[in-house]
């Protein structure tokens, strides 16, 4: 009993850093609509400056105060993010912030590495609280028990922030209608500002005050992102009372999963999360997102044509051009040729049901990864021949996407996204802590080709003509009735339902059939590395995959395939530098702000105002 | 004459409102029915009813003698019941033509087809739904900046595309200019007449109304008060003070003395 009543505890003072981080996640998203996936970022900001000021404020006033002051000192980091970053994309088309703030993300991850080095820092105890009590003969940290009593407190401060003060009414109107209180007379700029101040500062809060129990490491903003999402998406978006129920119960269940099921503590988190949504879609507190309430934003995409006969000429001519990569180009130009082609197929699919079928998957790399495991898999216990290999990656691959797309489907907009992210990070915990099959960490390796393809070359044309039949098939699926049918439900699933139209079937199969290509791109990198690792699984990866469908232009058909080998050549010739994190993170800022319609949107935009390209009748 | 829908004690509750309460009609083939009613008078409760966004609290809703009751939107479309909407759904990344051709791609259960190009399916067809509305020199536009009246018309288009025996239409002239709307009006009904289609419509322009229907019914606060020729709802007193006392709506009858 007293055992029990020990972890429970520890699971309590836990919960109290996550909810503070999934408070602020779910207040600046519900204001400003953009989900902050730098927001574990401000969280490991929090643990890093939080150590720095306690080393310099003393004693038991000092600790405290370093803790406040890590969150302002976070938050204000937060404000000079938003005035820089954010402001200028607030008008970008719906959820392409999501790449600024990944941006953000890789910047701080290679300021902090430069500022507090590489070595994990162990938080300092905090002073008057080092000991234990002894509660039915198990040891409590004093600690514990400080936060278990704090937490309620913040949690009810912010509480009344938000449910009885004037700026609390504003964050909450601007919630649901954000224009109608910029009609109103408030400035929604200052608005925003001020809620991503208080969320930040949330988050650096929460940072610094798990400080003495966990320290500070460069991994922290990875590792809490997921769970924080979690956290979010059980409780309910903007759900205050909902984030502290969730953050309990997951961190709880973490303690007693640790002790119980070592093995699955990750998976435990995923099953719960996932029961929990199929009794309560829009989450234990939270209430169901009114359909169209946040519209598109920026130009409608323009209708498309199959491509002409010149366009298919330029497009013949250029794989022509690559195909005779080998008779002009070193060995390591097709290694790296072949890995560009694998990344544009895998970011072609998401592409297809992000531009497509307005489906925001942030997990999509669990096909990707899926399909590389499946290939790896058979081959490592079943010795498949690489060709067959090859065909059941993507089966494998769709097969998931069949089970996780059913589920997911429930859902529309954030939660969507969210819950497709949660199904990735399950599957990819799966994999990390099933050693014995998986080899966990270390991966599986010695995966090659058969004979015939083994060979550098014989291997670029292999994938050359899988993965150009790939993105021909999916930018032909897109012209198709059954691409037509996938946009009908997404500008209007009102009018697709009222004309005989099953849209959550279209969106289904659309779902399974982006899911097998990406399996087929995973399948083709196994062979192609020799070895596969959990990595290829994470959620870094599926970001990966957003940032360049985001970053080639959602709204044009080859911004997938653009993005994809834009992004592989930069990082590929940016990774050669120590702080590459830094530069990514503001080359991706910089294109982001100057060119917000993608980069193949800007190049048409462009080539319309100095009369390259005809201007289409109704845009500007 | 055959009757074409018919809802007997149609009936739905939110909580303690009785949003539409015991209302039974029958339409007949090829007749120009109008339903109308003050604000919040169950209008579009009745017609999510009979186009299954909503499910009734009670009653059945038939067409051609098939319960309806429960069944889905798409499944009742694929009966041959049309629909517009009150405020217009259209795919805003397509051009006019293309909105046509969904419809009749769909209609042609051609959704999952992966082989042909969608952009030239179905294409003569739908220009001819097109030239009916008046559209067909714009087909190639896209839909998005289309003014709101043509969009109202295109909305038309893709509700006549599949053939119905009946048009659904939720305020077909909401949001347009008065001369607009009579011009909307008159094309449905030549469309009504020509086809043999039946028509059951809310609106709440009564010029429309009573220039078009061949039949009115009233709805308040969720129950039928009156159901008959335009004539005897104009002269109807209890219509009249359902609408404030009407006189601020009503044209006087062409002829009639005015005050």
């Amino acid at each position: 009993m007293g055992f029990f009543i020990a972890q429970v505890l520890t699971g309590l003072a836990n919960a109290g850093a996550l909810f503070l981080v999934a408070s602020g996640l779910s207040l600046i998203f519900g204001v400003t609509r953009v989900v902050n996936f730098a927001h574990g970022s401000f969280y490991m900001l929090g643990a890093y400056v939080g150590y720095s000021l306690m080393q310099v404020l003393p004693g038991m006033v000092g600790f405290w105060a370093a803790m406040i002051l890590s969150g302002v000192v976070v938050g204000l980091i937060g404000v000079i993010v938003e005035f820089v970053v954010l402001r200028p994309v607030y008008k970008a088309p719906e959820l392409f912030q999501l790449v600024a703030t990944f941006g953000v993300i890789l910047v701080i991850q290679d300021l902090a590495l430069m500022i507090w080095g590489p070595v994990d820092l162990l938080g300092p105890r905090a002073p008057g609280l080092k000991g234990v009590v002894r509660i039915l003969g198990e040891p409590v940290p004093q600690y514990d028990l400080a936060l278990i009593v704090i937490t309620p407190f913040v949690a009810l401060g912010l509480w009344y922030l938000i449910t009885r003060t004037r700026l609390g009414i504003l964050v909450r109107a601007a919630t649901q209608d954000r224009e109608m209180v910029g009609a109103l007379g408030v400035n929604q700029a200052w608005l925003f500002t001020g809620v991503f101040f208080l969320g930040t500062a949330l988050a650096g809060l929460g940072g610094a005050m798990q400080l003495p129990k966990g320290g500070a490491n460069l991994l922290m903003d990875f590792n809490i992102l997921t769970t924080v999402f979690v956290v979010v998406v059980i409780g309910g978006m903007g759900s205050l009372p909902g984030a502290y129920l969730a953050a309990v119960i997951i961190s709880v269940l973490n303690v007693f999963g640790v002790v119980y099921l070592p093995q699955s503590t990750l998976v435990l988190i995923f099953v719960v999360m996932v029961i929990v949504l199929m009794v309560r879609p829009y989450g234990l507190l939270g209430r169901e997102e009114v359909a169209g309430e946040h519209g598109q934003v920026g130009e409608p995409e323009r209708p498309f044509k199959p491509a002409g006969r010149s366009a298919r000429l330029i497009v013949a001519l250029g794989l022509g051009i690559l195909a005779l990569l080998p008779v002009y180009g070193s060995s390591f130009a097709q290694v790296l040729a072949t890995d560009i082609l694998i990344f544009c197929l895998f970011a072609a699919s998401l592409h297809f049901l992000l531009g497509i079928g307005g489906l925001v998957s942030f997990g999509h790399a669990a096909y990707f990864g899926g399909g590389a495991y499946v290939a790896a898999l058979l081959v490592k216990y079943a010795d498949t021949p690489m060709e067959l290999a090859l065909i059941l990656a993507p089966l494998g691959a769709g097969m998931a996407a069949v089970i996780i797309g059913w589920v997911c489907l429930r859902l529309t907009g954030v939660y969507f996204a969210m819950l497709t992210l949660a199904f990735a990070q399950l599957l990819w915990s799966l994999v990390f802590q099933w050693g014995a099959i998986t080899g966990g960490d270390d991966g599986l390796v010695d995966i090659w080709p058969s004979a015939w393809a083994s060979g550098t070359t014989a291997y670029f044309y292999l994938t050359l003509i899988i993965c150009t039949g790939g993105i021909l098939l999916l930018r032909h699926a897109a012209h198709a009735p059954f691409g037509y049918a996938l946009r009908a439900a997404r500008d209007s699933a009102r009018q697709a339902e009222a004309t005989g139209i099953d849209t959550r079937r279209v969106q289904w199969v659309a779902f399974v059939f982006a899911g097998a290509m990406a399996g087929v791109a995973g399948g083709l990198f196994v062979f192609a590395k020799g070895s596969v690792f959990p990595n290829e699984l994470d959620i870094a990866r599926s970001f990966d995959a957003l940032i360049v469908v985001f970053l080639g232009g959602v709204k044009t058909l080859s911004g997938g395939v653009v993005g994809g080998a834009a992004f592989v050549t930069a990082k590929d010739f940016l990774s050669r530098f120590e702080y590459w994190r830094l530069a990514m993170g503001l080359l991706i800022i910089a294109v982001v702000i100057v060119a917000p319609n993608g980069i193949v949107g800007s190049l048409r935009k462009g080539g319309e105002r100095i009369g390259l390209l005809k201007t289409p009748e109704g845009t500007s | 004459m055959t009757i074409v829908l018919e809802t007997r004690h149609l009936s739905r509750s939110f909580n303690a409102i009785r949003a539409v309460d015991d209302v039974s009609f029958s339409l007949h083939k090829g007749e120009l029915l109008a339903l109308i009613g003050p604000n919040g008078a169950g209008k579009s409760t009745c017609f999510n009813m009979l186009m299954g966004q909503l499910k009734p609290t009670s009653g059945a809703v038939f067409l051609n003698g098939e319960n309806l009751a429960g069944q889905t939107p798409r499944a009742i479309w694929r009966k041959g019941v049309g629909r517009t909407f009150q405020i217009t759904g259209t795919y805003q990344s397509m051009t006019v033509a293309e909105n046509v051709q969904m419809a009749l791609i769909s209609h042609h259960r051609r959704i999952f087809s992966i082989l042909p190009y969608a952009h030239g399916l179905y294409r003569d067809e739908a220009l001819g739904f097109l030239d009916l509305v008046g559209m067909r020199d714009q087909a190639d536009r896209p839909c998005a900046v289309l003014a709101y009246g043509d969009l109202k018309r295109l909305e038309l288009a893709i509700a006549l595309s599949h053939d119905p025996t009946l048009l659904l239409m939720d305020e077909p002239t909401a949001g347009m200019a008065p001369r607009e709307r009579t011009a909307l009006m008159q094309l449905t009904a030549d469309i009504v007449r020509d086809r043999g289609i039946s028509v059951l419509f809310t609106e709440h322009d009564m010029d429309v109304v009573f220039a078009h229907a061949h039949r009115i019914m009233v709805l308040n606060r969720g129950r039928l008060i009156a159901d008959g020729s335009v004539e005897e709802i104009r002269n109807n007193t209890q219509v009249q003070e359902v609408y404030l006392g009407g006189g601020t709506l009503f044209k006087p009858e062409a002829g009639a003395s005015r005050a």
